[in-house]
């Protein structure tokens, strides 16, 4: 790494906040963006990153402070904006046109064409085919994009960015559906890029990575900058350290009552990936009548896949479930609702509720056979069942016949879990319940979830906000790259070790694992 | 349970609800305004006999309209039940005079409740097949109903080589006759076809209004995936809709036969376009979740009323088309701007609750 005097400031926030309708995803960050180095941007999920990169593209507006650009204040509305001053990205979710070739979509929107205004097809695929080869990938430009693995619409996306011959990259987790020796290849184009002198921004969960290529490095936690420094100065400790601070959130404490009997087991639970390896991976766990396990992992750890294996919607994973010590031989949802287990969907407007249905028909929806005499919905049953929920949960709703889309989310939050509560579950599966909801709606999810929890009911949580893992669970699982990388005891449990242990999935790197994981992971 | 937020606006909302009101009951206020202007323009259009041919051609449309409003709120749509109309008609019409040889010498001849019977199973199988491809295959409902379309066409053109069963009379001896009571028949002064009409849309109504069925119909259609996730079986109720979307069709087929007291392959063609039109007059979204079987009823009853009355008053069936077309963009454009209306009232009330 060379030093620091040749890396010119390019690109500077000041003091830049954004504010959404009642969360502040970022507040009053300083970030220098430094010409010819990989500047590392790195923090839990929700901290910032994304938000904060897409202001840096122009893809959001800052709601307030300034963005710095060679020395003078520019405002992008747009990102063709940012792309018009040489800022390309690389987003996290893949941005491709699936039914159009490879060179279509690197030169979308900038079309190479002819006198005619006809595109011209091969030298777009000529072009294209020099920024492919610099990739290793042995993808050809004439390919259809729905045709390749993730992995290489991944390249195809980098591909796209490099050939915009950027003065800044940014790349919001580039590697997360790369291989290890297409890794391997993305470092060698960046650090070819570097010597080129382009400033590169990257985004990462993997602290290896970031240890290894980047060359300056900032924490984000909670939309604030919590610690600047050169990658050279700084180990996986301190990267760790200034993700989770110290200052803990408020949580429902717990109640101390002992949990009973085993009432969950999920054995070598297995769910193959489109794509080639298992996005679930032989994930073995138990879970006993009033206790709350919290299932801690990255994105992409396989938290949601193992409840949808668990709740039956995957037809091809294998692997056996067991309520009350019972083997579970229905494979479908609706009949594993019947056995006593219930999921509340990490995603509530795609998978909890049907919006345009009313705020009572959405409660009753998965029980309503607890309603009917025969064939026949008994009105009064339901609006009382209803109205116990709206109570037992505080849902606050003028009129149950509402539509449940005019809900703060909370409380659609509530009448989601509501609904899964209706069916008088056993095992309650949450995935991320305390997601886009405000800080009061989350404070009545998680009474709500002790408050099951002593009523004998069994919850697996899963989560990716470390604090709220640590403050409500009984016991940890920690997931990583579909394995079970780890679980322990509330008492046991370290922040540090949990972090670790949701990076061990990603193949080899213990050498950068922190000394006290050794003897906490039982796996 | 589409009309349960009609009862959530607060008397206090003032204007902006009373126009809600308005535009919500437009398919009401459509079907008087036709009521009254056919009553002024055309002679003798109120008088009881033509009132009863009307309501007859209606009918026919909104048994398939019915159908038609299931299949669309699950987010579907059923383009064959004009074949299976067809081919009803034509199953029934080659059972009252052919009955079915069994190749041994012997025929076997069926009386008129049995033909009934089995020519709803035909048209019940027909959706099942439509459901199947849905549902099992993977097909999407356009294309599986356009192909199934074409098939039960052709197979009822087969069933005759094109040519018309006539005089569906049937004969004493062989216990045949009696076919011409559905199309004919009356019950209290009342055509039977309307009285069937009326027996199917009470219970169709019923079955989307009180039964956990006719709400999963609604589930799956707002939200096929949270409605899979909150353990509805998803496939059967794609299955019903296909499948009771072929029974009312089975329906229509009988009833033309029996009216006419003849079966010709061709009947039904484009009837599904009617079908259509009438569900989403009365209120059906075609993006599915919304609908109610009142509405297609009464969006029947607009469309048939304004094409005979134009009749009556010696309109070019040219313009009749026109009309027509126009009729559904303008209902569908009210639709719209009722949505959004319907939520900028819903903002406020928000805001005033706080």
């Amino acid at each position: 790494m060379s030093a620091a005097l040749d890396h010119d400031v390019i690109l500077k926030l000041e003091d830049v906040s954004k504010v959404y309708a009642g969360t502040v995803a970022v507040k009053q960050a300083n970030f220098e963006v430094r010409k010819g180095a990989v500047n590392v941007l790195v923090g839990e999920n929700g901290a910032g990153k994304s938000t904060l990169m897409k202001i840096i593209a122009g893809v959001e507006q800052p709601t307030a402070g300034r963005i710095m650009l060679d020395g003078n204040e520019v405002s992008f509305s747009s990102s063709g904006d940012a792309v018009a001053r040489g800022i390309g990205m690389v987003f996290q979710e893949l941005n491709l046109f699936g039914n159009m070739t490879v060179a279509e979509n690197i030169f979308a929107t900038r079309e190479i064409t002819n006198r005619f205004r006809k595109i011209d097809r091969k030298t777009q695929e000529r072009r294209a085919g020099e920024f492919l080869d610099r990739l290793e990938a042995g993808i050809r430009p004439d390919m259809l994009v729905e045709d390749l693995r993730i992995g290489q619409q991944q390249l195809v996306e980098i591909a796209k960015a490099v050939s915009l011959d950027a003065r800044i990259l940014i790349m919001d987790e580039p590697t997360s559906a790369l291989s290890a020796a297409e890794v391997e290849i993305l470092f060698k184009v960046i650090a070819d890029l570097k010597a080129r002198g382009v400033a590169i921004v990257y985004i990462s969960h993997r602290l290896e990575e970031l240890i290894r290529i980047g060359d300056y490095i900032t924490v984000l936690r909670d939309g604030r900058i919590t610690g600047q420094e050169e990658v050279k100065n700084v180990d996986t400790q301190w990267i760790v350290r200034q993700m989770i601070g110290s200052d803990a959130k408020d949580f429902a404490k717990a109640d101390g009552h002992v949990p009973g009997e085993e009432i969950f087991r999920a054995e070598d639970i297995c769910l193959p990936r489109v794509t080639g390896g298992l996005a679930v991976d032989h994930v073995s766990l138990s879970l006993r009548a009033g206790e709350i396990l919290g299932i801690y992992g990255l994105m992409g750890a396989g938290r949601s896949e193992l409840f949808d294996c668990i709740m039956g919607r995957h037809g091809h994973a294998s692997g056996e479930i067991f309520i009350d010590g019972k083997h579970i031989r229905e494979r479908d949802t609706t009949r594993r609702i019947r056995r006593g287990l219930a999921l509340i969907p990490e995603d509530r407007q795609r998978e909890g509720l049907v919006s345009i249905l009313s705020v009572a028909s959405n409660l009753t929806l998965a029980s309503l056979s607890r309603f009917v005499r025969l064939f026949h919905i008994r009105g009064g049953a339901e609006r009382q069942g209803v109205r116990q929920m709206v109570r037992e949960l505080s849902i606050k709703v003028g009129d149950p016949a509402q539509e449940v889309s005019s809900l703060s989310g909370g409380n659609q939050q509530k009448v989601v879990i509501g609904k899964a509560l209706l069916t008088e579950p056993k095992v309650l599966l949450m995935d991320e319940p305390s997601r886009g909801i405000d800080v009061g709606a989350k404070a009545d999810v998680f009474r709500t979830m002790r408050k099951l929890s002593r009523d004998g009911l069994g919850i697996l949580f899963a989560t990716s906000d470390l604090d709220e893992v640590m403050a409500l669970s009984d016991r940890i699982a920690v997931m990583s790259n579909g394995k079970l990388t780890g679980t322990f005891d509330r008492a046991e449990a370290s922040e540090a070790a949990i972090v670790a242990a949701s990076a061990l999935g990603h193949g080899p790197a213990p050498h950068i694992l922190p000394q006290n994981l050794e003897s906490n992971a039982n796996d | 349970m589409t009309d349960i937020p009609a009862r959530a606006t607060h008397s206090s909302a003032s204007s902006g609800s009373a126009l809600l009101t308005v535009m919500k009951l437009r398919t009401f206020i459509a079907l008087i305004a036709v009521l009254v202007f056919f009553s002024i323009a055309a002679p003798n259009f109120l008088s009881a006999a033509n009132l009863i041919l009307m309501a007859k051609h209606v009918a026919l449309n909104a048994f398939l309209a019915m159908g038609m409003t299931f299949v669309i709120i699950t987010g579907g749509i059923d383009l064959s039940v004009g074949s299976i109309v067809g081919l009803c008609g034509m199953v029934a019409g080659y059972l009252v005079l052919n009955g079915i040889d069994l190749q041994i010498g012997y025929t076997i001849y069926f009386n008129v409740v049995e033909i009934a019977l089995i020519t709803l199973a035909v048209g019940i199988l027909i959706g099942a097949v439509n459901g199947l491809l849905i549902t099992r295959l993977n097909v999407a409902p356009f294309i599986a109903t356009l192909g199934v379309l074409y098939v039960a066409r052709g197979l009822a053109l087969l069933s005759s080589d094109g040519r018309t069963f006539p005089n569906l009379v049937g004969k004493p001896e062989l216990g045949t006759t009696g076919f011409g009571f559905l199309g004919a028949g009356r019950l209290v002064g009342l055509p039977v076809s309307i009285w069937i009409l009326i027996v199917v849309a009470l219970g169709a109504a019923y079955l989307a209004r009180y039964t956990p069925l006719g709400r999963h119909i609604f589930a799956v259609g707002g939200n096929e995936r949270a409605a899979r996730i909150s353990g509805v079986r998803v496939n059967m109720v794609k299955m019903f809709v296909y499948m009771f979307s072929g029974f009312c069709a089975a329906i229509v087929g009988l009833i033309i036969s029996s009216e006419l007291m003849a079966s010709h392959p061709a009947t039904g063609e484009s009837f599904e376009l009617n079908a259509i039109a009438a569900a989403v007059l009365g209120g059906t979204s075609m993006s599915g979740g919304r609908g109610t079987i009142g509405g297609t009823i009464v969006g029947a009853f607009v469309i048939g009323i304004l094409s005979d009355g134009l009749v009556m008053m010696g309109v070019s069936s040219f313009w009749q088309m026109v009309i027509k077309g126009l009729v559904i963009i303008v209902a569908v454009v009210v639709d719209q701007a009722q949505r959004r209306l319907q939520q900028r009232v819903t903002l406020m009330q928000m805001a005033k609750v706080g």
